[in-house]
């Protein structure tokens, strides 16, 4: 097997862990805390994809473009807390997926009036735009690997935030015991405000990073939003730890089904029949991973205690 | 139920309505507009569709986002054998509603073991693994979809080339499945199906296995949906996996939800409006602004949130909320 191969598919399925991981974790906090599922979380995606893509145009920086496209990712997100999100805590989820999926519909339709309904190609700089070689004679592209490094950077850093910050104790608490904290004098809308805006800057991260990649563009975070979906039933709603190895083992099997299933089937099988097959089970193969999981542990790997 | 003088507003208007729905293609041949018996044909098909959605949704709190999944599949099991030159009718319909039923039953084997929040994901989930399935095999058209080149042939008994009969035969099908529904919400086994939605643990203990209705009612949706499907591929002669995505499960939600849950008629009302707006918004916002027409969907999204923040109950809820103020 060529190993220059091998390697760039496990760097891009790390990659697509890492991507995973910061969409399905401001997912499951925002479940885990306010027991919201928000749909429209795949927009907020989508819109720190074109933030970035705009400054960078301005500015002839991805840096800046990127840290200036954060915090402007956290305005939408506390801006749209506050005018529909706050209303629907106290409904079922029937009605958080309905107002989510219009939210949806809001962003797509908005963004393609302000930025068109191309797609924004966002040039990398050169010190990026490079490969790197290990090993002598593994060539790999620098810029996939810096999102990997973020990515674990930005894990440890939430890890950080979550378990050794007063924020973080207010927000385990808030996912163990909502009305007691409140009850405590804890300004709990404030509290679930933080929280879904830190969801949006994840999200927003997750596209600004992959745009120099595939370009940003209308719709394009509501196909991964539902791999995000896979990935936090699989680790168990409401569990960080379980986001993180869940993405990492949906990036790695999506990746490594779509290069090498077609080799593996024609073990056993014959050619023609395996290069039919290949790519249907390959394009299915999460899925039938998340059922199976899900036939022997309903909850997920990491369901949260205490819940 | 014929006692005219008993009837509220909500029973006028859902006669109204199926009165208007039988008489289309009378008011259809007079203005000589094909065109609206295209969008009756859609509204009948997608309203049968959102009854069986209301079914597990609203009668049983099951929040299934991967409806359109069934509509898919029944519409393949048109697509495929006529792509193989198989036009029989006899055989296309029994194997959407076999196929979806299966399908059902497989996936929600696996989704009802799960509550809540979990289900709703499973459920997409599901629909959006046989979107893939179907977009990555190339020979029935993959992403690009597949040309349906001959309606379904019922061996001389009726032919569905003709628009007006295959329209008749979806709204036949539609007041069908209507009356089934009723059938069954009405039934000891509905009652054990809409108790199970208000409190599981009580039905459990009076030693219901929920589990099991949860999962007959699951596939018996399934399965008409995917007769509807196998309409649906008939009328627009061509399919595609877009027709299942999950966004069009998202918009069988808004129609149910939209004309009201968990209400006999409420689905065919809020299918209905969901078409008309879809169909007369663009114009009217392009009457208020020109050239706003194309960006539509910016006000529908509006008007979902809207009405799900507002509207408790859809229209059902606001025409019974009239009679009470009255």
């Amino acid at each position: 097997m060529d190993t220059t191969l091998l390697a760039a598919q496990l760097i891009n399925g790390l990659q697509l862990g890492i991507l995973l991981f910061l969409l399905a974790s401001g997912l499951s906090l925002i479940f885990g805390i306010m027991d919201f599922v928000n749909l429209a979380h795949g927009s907020l995606y989508m819109v720190g994809a074109f933030f970035c893509a705009t400054i960078t145009d301005w500015t002839d920086s991805f840096i800046i473009g990127a840290l200036l496209a954060i915090p402007a990712t956290a305005v939408i997100g506390f801006l749209v807390e506050i005018i529909v999100v706050r209303k629907l805590y106290q409904r079922d989820h029937l009605d958080h997926v309905l107002a989510t999926f219009g939210l949806i519909l809001v962003f797509d339709t908005t963004t393609q009036m302000i930025w068109g309904p191309d797609g924004l190609v966002v040039p990398l700089p050169a010190w990026l735009d490079t490969r790197v070689t290990l090993f002598s004679d593994i060539v790999l592209p620098t810029y996939r690997i810096a999102i990997i490094g973020v990515g674990l950077a930005v894990a440890a850093g939430l890890w950080l935030l979550v378990s050794k910050t007063r924020l973080g104790m207010r927000i385990r608490a808030g996912a163990s015991n909502r009305d007691m904290i409140g009850a405590l004098g804890v300004d709990i809308n404030l509290l679930f405000t933080l929280v879904f805006a830190l969801g949006a800057v994840l999200a927003g991260l997750a596209g600004m990073m992959i745009a120099p990649i595939t370009e940003a563009s209308v719709g394009m975070g509501n196909g991964i939003i539902i791999v995000a979906f896979v990935v936090i039933v699989i680790g168990g709603i409401g569990s960080i730890k379980g986001a993180f190895a869940a993405a990492m083992i949906v990036g790695l099997i999506d990746t490594m089904g779509r290069s090498y299933l077609d080799s593996l089937f024609k073990l056993f099988m014959s050619n023609q029949n395996a290069e039919t097959s290949a790519p249907a089970i390959s394009a299915m193969l999460i899925y039938i991973l998340m059922a199976a999981i899900l036939a022997f542990r309903p909850q997920g790997l990491f369901p949260p205690k205490g819940r | 139920m014929l006692n005219i003088s008993s009837w509220n507003l909500r029973s006028w208007v859902n006669m109204i309505v199926l009165v208007l729905l039988a008489l289309v293609p009378v008011l259809v041949s007079w203005s000589g507009n094909e065109f609206y018996l295209d969008i009756a044909t859609r509204l009948v098909i997608l309203a049968m569709a959102a009854v069986t959605l209301n079914l597990i949704l609203g009668y049983g709190g099951m929040i299934s986002f991967g409806h359109a999944g069934f509509l898919g599949i029944g519409a393949y099991a048109v697509g495929i054998p006529v792509y193989h030159e198989i036009y029989d009718g006899f055989l296309h319909f029994p194997i959407a509603i076999i196929g979806s039923a299966t399908f059902a039953l497989i996936t929600g084997m696996i989704c009802l073991r799960t509550k809540g929040v979990h289900f709703i994901m499973i459920t997409m989930a599901f629909s959006q693994m046989v979107f893939y399935g179907f977009v990555s095999i190339e020979d029935y058209g993959g992403d690009d979809g597949l040309v349906i080149e001959a309606r379904s042939e019922f061996g001389g008994l009726f032919d569905m080339e003709n628009n007006t009969t295959l329209y008749y035969f979806c709204f036949i099908c539609l007041l069908a499945t209507i009356y089934i529904v009723r059938r069954v919400v009405n039934s000891r086994f509905g009652m054990v199906i809409q108790g199970a939605k208000g409190n599981e643990r009580r039905l459990q203990s009076l030693g219901f296995n929920t589990y099991r209705y949860q999962l007959a009612c699951y596939v018996l949706a399934g399965a008409i949906c995917g007769f509807a499907g196998a309409l649906l591929g008939n009328f627009t002669s061509f399919i595609s996996p877009e027709m299942m995505d999950w966004s069009r499960s998202g918009e069988l939600i808004f129609m149910v939800v939209l004309g009201g849950t968990a209400t006999l008629f409420g689905p065919l009302l809020g299918t209905t409006a969901f078409l008309l707006l879809e169909e007369y918004l663009p114009h009217v916002i392009d009457l208020v602004y020109k050239g706003g027409g194309v960006y539509w969907q910016l006000y529908f999204g509006i008007i979902l949130i809207l009405v799900v923040l507002y509207m408790k109950g859809g229209i059902n809820g606001f025409l019974s909320r009239r009679e009470g103020s009255k």
